[in-house]
């Protein structure tokens, strides 16, 4: 086909060109150094308005979710609150996009965009859901679609949900590459991208996350007719960074300026992503720290040269929530508001339940999304998997467990009660992580207005903390 | 060994990296084993299972690798039942 050098170090040099072709971007255009670039404006230069990207999604089976207000769960958690305490708890039911869950949105865009630039294709690396919504949205659009996935650990044996993530893509006739575990998905997907010159529907993309503001902005408009105010607490279940993003970034379209964006993912710590062992021994395959502090704390790790996915740009709070905590809510769920859903929509609603309890009656906290669920990609069968693959599954109390090793369910409702991560503490990692791309006696007054934007910081706090970052 | 006849459904195997040849910054574990490729399609010439077979991917492109799997399928279930789930949004207890 081409005699170019095929090894792991050559395809990674070539990144940079390989990038251009695939997505008609050129990153370099908004860089100002190797921390800081103009976010805004490469946002802005996407093209497209708030109502072409509605226009668009519509097309193809994506956004105008119901917003549905969980009246039962809602009770229950005020048994259990202080007097005066359990705000109302509404879910926004994302599962109804075509593909089955909000990623349809963050692809529709690319495949839009795709279409309209002649590319015969497209292409995304990513944990599943995503995978689904790029095979759904490409043979909407006339495209190919190749996902390349981590499916199997070195005994070819892979988690449920991941498999049924896997089938789903294919069932929408997508080529799936299903790989072992390891990073090198990137050094694949650079290879397929040279081989096929397809787009590069990356999950990190601008038109990725434009696609997912109309997310937010619904939920402004529905909770506004439904309630006569703004939300008080959104809960966004957090991994890459694009679902909190993207959906803060429409809140703020709509003029929710004091909605608080509050994170949350499923606590693993101790796993390690690139772990072959690892692997089978963690019963989320997204929505959890493994991604959602690493993306947090340093964005630009992705598979382009600058992820439009900024979580703590936008985010006011981070909790963190047990396994067990999601699999005893998602059970709730079902069993008193009569919908099942799958994990990821799960693990937001498993902090609104904490929050709410915190929250006055009269306020409104939203779960903004909500996914498909079915064979494999259910609790019952990631917790079977996880009790042959010998980790322990009891009731007791949720704190006691250890990731990889214990799920503890709760007994009672009260034992959900979710843990708060401290955001200094993230943030000072971030700035950590941009010390080590640019030495920090070279940060210039950009840099520091960038990197309080990043931060939702002010500059007088970064300034100080220059001074413990050792220039 | 049985010839599996091209126009079967199948799946190859391919090493995409060699233990040696894989990233450099990998737990230990994850380092020992090579980076493995699965993918299905359509088998375009006759073959034998452990052999070099091609196959054409489900949009069409021809890919290379060791015949694995016939027909390979999708069993995933709903798995055993798990009993500690099954009281919790019962009665008074919520
Ligand atoms: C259904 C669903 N919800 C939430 C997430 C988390 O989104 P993000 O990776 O943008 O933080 C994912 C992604 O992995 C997902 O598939």
């Amino acid at each position: 086909m081409n005699n170019r050098d095929m090894s792991y170090e050559a395809v990674m040099s070539r990144k940079n060109e390989i990038m251009k072709a695939s997505l008609g971007i050129d990153f370099d255009d908004f860089i100002h150094s190797p921390i800081t670039f103009d976010y805004e404006r490469m946002m802005g230069e996407t093209g497209y308005t708030h109502d072409d990207i509605a226009r668009i999604q519509h097309e193809t089976k994506v956004g105008n979710t119901p917003l549905f207000e969980l009246h039962n769960l809602t009770r229950a958690v005020r048994r259990i609150s202080p007097p005066g305490k359990g705000a109302r708890i509404f879910l926004k039911d994302e599962a109804a996009n075509a593909s089955g869950s909000f990623k349809a949105r963050r692809a529709s865009i690319s495949a839009y965009e795709a279409a309209a630039k002649g590319y015969r294709g497209m292409i995304a690396a990513t944990s599943g859901n995503y995978g689904a919504a790029v095979a759904s949205q490409a043979v909407q659009r006339g495209l190919k679609a190749i996902v390349i996935q981590e499916v199997f650990d070195s005994r070819g044996v892979g988690q449920p949900e991941i498999i049924e993530k896997g089938r789903k893509c294919e069932a929408y006739g997508a080529e799936v590459l299903k790989l072992s575990v390891g990073p090198e998905l990137f050094y694949l997907l650079l290879r397929t991208l040279e081989e096929t010159h397809y787009f590069n529907a990356s999950l990190y993309t601008p038109f990725g996350i434009r696609g997912v503001e109309s997310l937010g902005l619904e939920i402004a408009q529905q909770v506004r007719e439904e309630c006569g105010q703004d939300p008080d607490v959104v809960v966004i279940t957090h991994a890459g960074g694009g679902n909190l993003t993207g959906t803060a970034r429409g809140l703020l379209a709509a003029g929710c300026d004091d909605t608080r964006i509050v994170a949350c993912s499923v606590d693993l710590s101790g796993l390690h992503m690139a772990s072959d062992r690892d692997f089978n021994r963690k019963s989320f395959t997204t929505g959890h720290t493994g991604f959602g502090v690493p993306f947090a704390t340093w964005p630009d790790r992705v598979d382009v040269p600058r992820n439009a996915a900024r979580s703590l740009r936008y985010m006011d709070e981070y909790q963190l929530v047990t396994q067990g905590e999601v699999f005893y809510v998602t059970e709730l769920l079902t069993k008193i508001e009569g919908i099942e859903r799958g994990p990821a929509g799960n693990t937001s609603l498993t902090a609104a339940i904490t929050l709410a309890r915190q929250m006055d009656q009269d306020q409104v906290v939203v779960v903004q999304e909500t996914e498909y669920t079915g064979a494999g990609k259910h609790h019952n069968s990631q917790l079977s998997f996880a009790r042959e693959n010998g980790i322990e599954v009891r009731r007791g109390d949720p704190e006691e467990s250890v990731p990889g090793q214990s799920i503890v369910i709760p007994e009672r409702l009260e034992q959900v009660r979710g843990k708060v991560q401290d955001m200094e503490r993230l943030r000072n990692s971030y700035l950590k992580n941009a010390a080590n791309h640019h030495p920090v006696d070279q940060w210039d007054e950009i840099d520091i207005s960038f990197l309080a934007a990043d931060l939702k910081a002010n500059e007088d706090w970064i300034r100080q903390r220059i001074s413990t970052l050792g220039a | 060994m049985t010839k599996i006849l091209a126009g079967t459904w199948v799946e190859v195997e391919k090493i995409i990296l060699t233990p040696e040849e894989r990233a450099p910054t990998l737990p230990e574990e994850t380092k020992k084993v090579p980076y493995v490729l699965n993918v299905s399609g359509v088998l375009l010439e006759d073959a034998e299972v452990g052999s070099p077979a091609r196959i054409r991917t489900m949009i069409g492109r021809e890919l290379d690798g060791i015949l694995k799997t016939v027909n390979p399928s999708y069993t995933h279930s709903f798995g055993t039942v798990v009993p500690e789930l099954l009281d919790i949004g019962l009665g008074e207890d919520v």
